[in-house]
């Protein structure tokens, strides 16, 4: 029951894009067509599914205070949280290049249209967001990381195929020229903010 | 109207190309083709033979909506007369009514079409109808004493951000005038929710004993399906609690508390072929299904919500459900588009809107973000749909050419 609220959570309420507005960059020029913006999504899932779980573990036997003590008692003082950071982003990016070989070898139409917008997962904040949400809310055990993991990547599937949809509907739309691409996706993305605020509050 | 005709007659040239108000050709063009059928005819393409046009269609909507406006306006007086104690005729009633409906439908009416005449002279097209439902929607969905600059903000940012930055009438992805709702609703949350906003108080009169001014969407919050109507004078039965709700004789927004007026409307839209029948019936039957589970779990399981014990044809006809389900959710624009899409967004709007009135502690009313969230993910619904019957025919191709 607790995990289905936490996926449950961190796909509506706690969306990556709407609530916290991470991992823009991508969201915003990968958004184009629903495929490619599919594809990006399955990555983005994949990837945050693997990275939380890993980093949790790091966090709670490698970098939190006390975490080594499984080494030697005598590490009980230990604290490595400085390292978090680079920790965190290290793993992030091998997880990245492991992603980019499979969708190169798999998909390599799906590749082509990603173009570097897949390598640059590696430094796409809502990744690294995921971890540090991990970190900051203090999940208890490995499952949750999961999920909440997992979770983070389908809310921001639905965020950008739901952008993506909306942009090709609108392609052929008389926008004023100021605002043709990425203005009006911008004012979309804030609509679709107040679309979204009808999961805020809900406490499961 | 001879009188008109020779009038708009002997001013159009100086609207027309040359003329020294050439600019102002649009607000010209409205007013004429508002008043008269149109003289020009189709010069390329298919030409359809009925004259039905978008100004017609819009003049269905309005039209179909008179029913719930008329309930509303006396509603106003009758729940302001009854909260206050004083015996009063249906003239007062609905003078009182009147006297606070017009300023809210001139100030909508004023701000959205003085900035869609800025922007078509702008922009330098024909002036498009769009505004005439929304601006008359955005009156029927206020609580009655919203301060009206409010209304006008609201109107001014929903026809600017949501309608003209897209391109006008037809490109906007979400409803124009549930968008102005909420921006009041976030915004200024103190006028938009809570007890006090619902039944004018304003003037002289003191409130009766027992006055709470709650909602029926309020009071299900804290009692249940026990509901007591605008004196604090308990429904004798539920048959009678759901009566009062389906005449509409309930505090709400001034369009929505008429079950019955609203339906008088849909019949009227689907006998016109205006709204689609699909997004209405799929949408009621959502919001039926979602409140018939609430009503199965809701004792054995979360028996501290009381909420969830609302029967669920309750729930049907409180609060703002049928009017969003009915003029809302059935906007054209922003509905989905392909038949099967019709059938699933309707129905993800009936069974989201209840599951967010009552889940959702923060809002007491889910039908405006229910229409809200499914507008912004109608293209999507529409997309896979459209996708899955292409996958279909490339299937059914192929095997019919293997055969």
């Amino acid at each position: 029951m607790e995990a289905l609220n936490i996926f449950v959570k961190s796909i509506f309420i706690d969306n990556m894009i709407f609530a916290y507005f991470l991992g823009m960059c991508s969201y915003l020029a990968v958004s184009k067509t629903v495929q490619t913006a599919v594809g990006l999504g399955f990555a983005v899932i994949f990837v945050l599914g693997i990275t939380v779980p890993i980093n949790y573990l790091l966090e709670n036997f490698v970098l939190a205070e006390g975490a080594l003590v499984w080494l030697d008692p005598s590490f009980a003082t230990v604290d490595l949280s400085f390292l978090s950071f680079i920790m965190f982003i290290a793993v992030i990016a091998s997880m990245v290049q492991l992603v980019e070989m499979i969708v190169e070898k798999f998909a390599p139409a799906l590749y082509g249209a990603l173009g570097i917008f897949l390598p640059l997962i590696a430094v796409n904040c809502a990744i690294l967001g995921g971890s540090l949400f991990m970190q900051e809310r203090q999940y208890t055990g490995i499952g949750d990381a999961t999920v909440f993991g997992l979770g983070s990547g389908v809310g921001w599937l639905l965020a950008i195929v739901g952008i993506a949809a909306i942009r090709e509907k609108i392609r052929y739309s008389n926008v004023p020229a100021p605002l043709r691409g990425l203005g009006i996706t911008f004012i979309i993305t804030g609509l679709m903010g107040i679309a979204f605020m009808a999961f805020m509050g809900i406490e499961l | 109207m001879k009188a008109v005709d020779n009038l708009l007659g002997k001013v159009r040239p100086a609207f027309e190309k040359g003329g020294k108000l050439e600019k102002y050709w649009p607000m010209y063009d409205a007013l004429e083709t508002f008043a008269f059928v149109p003289d020009h005819t189709t010069k390329t393409g298919a030409h359809v033979r009925d004259a039905i046009d978008m100004k017609r269609t819009m003049f269905l909507v309005i039209l179909a909506m008179v029913p719930a406006l008329l309930f509303g306006v006396y509603n106003l007086g009758y729940q302001h007369f009854a909260a206050m104690g004083v015996d009063a005729t249906f003239l007062e009633m609905a003078l009182f009514g009147f006297g606070k409906l017009i300023p809210l439908i001139i100030v909508s009416y004023g701000v959205g079409l003085g900035i869609e005449f800025i922007f078509c002279i702008k922009k330098g097209h024909a002036i498009y109808e769009g505004f005439l439902v929304s601006g008359m929607l955005i009156p029927l969905i206020m609580p009655v004493d919203v301060p009206l600059w409010m209304v006008g903000v609201a109107t001014a940012f929903s026809v600017i951000f949501v309608k003209e930055v897209f391109g006008g009438t037809g490109m906007n992805i979400l409803n124009v005038a549930l968008t102005a709702r909420a921006f009041i609703f976030f915004a200024y949350p103190t006028e938009m929710s809570g007890n006090k906003v619902w039944i004018s108080t304003t003037g002289d009169r003191t409130p009766v004993d027992g006055y709470t001014g709650e909602t029926l969407l309020g009071q299900a919050v804290e009692k249940g399906a026990a509901f007591t109507d605008v004196t604090g004078q308990a429904y004798a039965s539920a048959a009678d609690s759901f009566m009062a709700s389906f005449i509409g004789l309930i505090p709400g927004s001034i369009g929505e508390t008429s079950a019955l007026a609203i339906l008088i409307g849909a019949a009227m839209l689907i006998f016109t072929g205006v709204a689609s029948w699909r997004i209405i019936l799929w949408g009621i039957l959502g919001g039926a299904v979602m409140g018939f589970i609430f009503n199965l779990i809701g004792p054995a399981y979360f028996p501290e919500n009381l909420y969830l014990q609302v029967p669920w044809w309750q729930q049907l006809v409180m609060g703002g459900f049928l009017f969003g389900v009915v003029f809302m959710a059935t906007d054209p624009v922003s509905a989905a588009q392909t038949t099967r899409g019709k059938v699933i967004y309707g129905f993800l709007i009936g069974l989201l809107g209840i599951l967010i009135r009552v889940v959702n502690p923060a809002y007491p009313e889910g039908i405006m973000m229910a229409i809200l969230f499914m507008n912004v993910m109608a293209p999507t619904v529409d997309h896979y749909v459209v996708q899955g019957n292409i996958n279909k025919r490339l299937k059914r191709f192929k095997t019919v050419k293997a055969a």
